[in-house]
């Protein structure tokens, strides 16, 4: 199968560190962000910012699909 | 009316309707093989998106999250790290498993790695790990709906007569409805299940604490570390965190019946718009911590942390809305799992049994022998739900250890022309082998890391090791000619 893109690799990385690796550097409860404990905040954002990073990764592989389609003569 | 009789009355008539929804939507169709179990992969964005939500969003979102931020405090933030997670993920692998779906007529998980390995055998092992695990999954959702009643009944119904009643349900509408029934009652079960979520999440705190940010500053000041990790626990700190969300997040689309929904799209492309837009849904998680959380402070001292949301529900409002709530676990549990007994007993007719014992059985004796297993499953889970008490998420755990090892065969299959069928089948059996010894001796977590995740890896190189010294004896799905072992659909079957 064709693998996906290194772009679309890479912004796929971003949510991992930012909800997984880096757990030592936000699970705090301070400063408390909209009422919220520091971590539940972080968490809660990256349920939004990570549709984003994939709509990225997204535009990525459709423009990388289009492009090989054309350099088939439509054949995928 | 007494308040018993306003909430379960509520329940059974929110159950029938899902129900109903579910056969008028199954009712004009014929019903083969094909489309039982993978809805004639016709399936657009929004039908996708709700079979996919009815598996993933189930009575743990509704009862398990909550319970665990009773039980556990800051360990249960690895659902909220987990969930958007496994998305990305998904992003990745479904659409070349769809693609090599549509190209070898693909119905299970265990069809995949038969037409990948070119073997009967591992197949078949493939569909033996998926069917025994997936008896925890059912089991949650078993324990889950036993709670619901017993609770909606202020205790007058046993939650063991609870169970065996709504199971009997459970098998009745996976028989007559199929996969597409499933998803149109799965809409059902969303709508309420979004409306209660938040509107207990946010009625909850502000009833008695004015509001989310008051609780939390309350609770930051009494229980400060049940906040943060590990919380109540002594061994689930961020190491623990790390290797659980890896855990789930790869092992997530190696269940049998969410790996089967991907072949039920129409298109690779959904599957991919799918994979951005999913995490949005997970914000009513958050939402059941809370309620949970305010648990800690309203109700301290229940065993069950599982009961927690229940509990505080049935303390702050009427009864019908008691009703209401109970109505939406429990159409959700039985959704959830309507759709595990559906790729459950198709894995183990059609991979299992026809390939081993019986090769010359035709798809309609194979969808036949499914249906037997439906009722097998059930009362399988049924047994274990009534005699065992762990807690929900620990089921969950337990169940994503054991599927998560077919992971490295999935992947490296789609990806790697290298990887061999003995490397695979090896490294399977190695990491189950782990992580069935670390368990049952109660070493999980193992030294602050998860146990499945440890298999995991030792699997993934056992798989590459082996793979490097045997040489490649099948094509990559890239090079194989469609052909297939993997039965051809048949025509003429009639309605089931």
């Amino acid at each position: 199968m064709k693998r996906p893109s290194l772009g679309a690799l890479l912004l796929g990385l971003i949510p991992f560190a930012a909800t997984c690796f880096s757990v030592a550097l936000w699970d705090r409860v301070y400063p408390m962000v909209f009422g919220l404990p520091f971590n539940f905040f972080w968490l809660i954002a990256w349920l939004l910012l990570t549709p984003l990073c994939m709509w990225g990764a997204y535009r990525l592989e459709i423009s990388r699909d289009s492009k090989s389609n054309r350099a088939q003569g439509g054949a995928s | 009316m007494s308040p018993t009789i306003v909430a379960l009355s509520l329940i059974s008539a929110i159950v029938a309707t899902g129900s109903l929804v579910g056969f008028v939507a199954r009712s004009h169709r014929k019903m083969d093989l094909e489309q039982w179990t993978v809805g004639g992969r016709g399936f657009g964005l929004v039908l996708v998106w709700l079979l996919m939500a009815g598996e993933i969003y189930t009575t743990f979102t509704f009862l398990g999250a909550s319970g665990w931020a009773y039980s556990r405090g800051g360990p249960v933030l690895y659902i909220l790290g987990y969930l958007p997670l496994m998305y990305v993920i998904s992003f990745y692998i479904l659409p070349p498993i769809w693609d090599a779906g549509r190209k070898h007529g693909l119905q299970t998980q265990a069809d995949f790695f038969e037409v990948r390995y070119g073997s009967l055998f591992l197949a078949a092992f493939v569909a033996l790990v998926g069917v025994v695990c997936l008896i925890p999954y059912l089991q949650m959702q078993i324990t889950g709906l036993g709670l619901i009643v017993e609770v909606a009944s202020y205790g007058a119904i046993g939650h063991t007569p609870a169970m065996i009643v709504a199971f009997a349900l459970v098998a009745a509408f996976v028989f007559v409805s199929g996969v597409r029934g499933v998803a149109w009652a799965s809409i059902v079960k969303d709508l309420l299940l979004l409306f209660a979520a938040v509107f207990v999440g946010f009625a909850v705190p502000r009833m008695y604490f004015g509001g989310i940010g008051p609780m939390f500053a309350v609770l930051a000041q009494a229980k400060p570390l049940h906040l943060v990790m590990p919380g109540a626990t002594k061994d689930l700190g961020h190491s623990w965190y790390i290797t659980s969300v890896l855990l789930s997040s790869f092992g997530c689309y190696m269940w049998p019946q969410f790996f089967a929904a991907s072949f039920t799209a129409r298109s690779g492309k959904v599957l991919r718009r799918n994979a951005v837009i999913m995490p949005l849904y997970g914000i009513t998680m958050p939402l059941m911590f809370i309620v949970g959380l305010c648990a800690v402070l309203v109700l301290p001292g229940m065993s069950n942390g599982d009961l927690s949301l229940l509990t505080m529900v049935r303390k702050s409002f009427p009864a019908w809305f008691l009703g209401v709530v109970g109505g939406a676990g429990a159409l959700t549990a039985m959704v959830a799992a309507a759709i595990q007994l559906l790729a459950g007993a198709t894995l183990y007719a059609k991979n299992l049994w026809r390939p081993i014992v019986a090769p010359r059985m035709t798809d309609q004796q194979v969808a036949g022998l499914a249906k037997v297993m439906v009722l097998i499953l059930t009362s399988g889970a049924l047994f274990f739900a009534i005699h065992s008490s762990t807690s929900l998420v620990s089921l969950l755990l337990a169940g994503y250890a054991g599927v998560a090892q077919l992971f490295p065969g999935v992947v490296l299959g789609l990806f790697s022309r290298r990887v061999t069928t003995a490397g695979v089948s090896v490294g399977l059996v190695t990491g189950l082998s782990i992580a069935i010894f670390l368990m049952m001796t109660g070493q999980d977590p193992y030294r602050g890391l998860n146990a499945g995740f440890i298999a995991l890896c030792v699997n993934f190189a056992t798989t590459g090791l082996v793979s490097f010294l045997t040489p490649v004896r099948v094509p990559a799905f890239d090079e194989a000619v469609p052909s297939i072992s993997a039965s051809q659909p048949s025509k003429e079957a009639p309605t089931a």
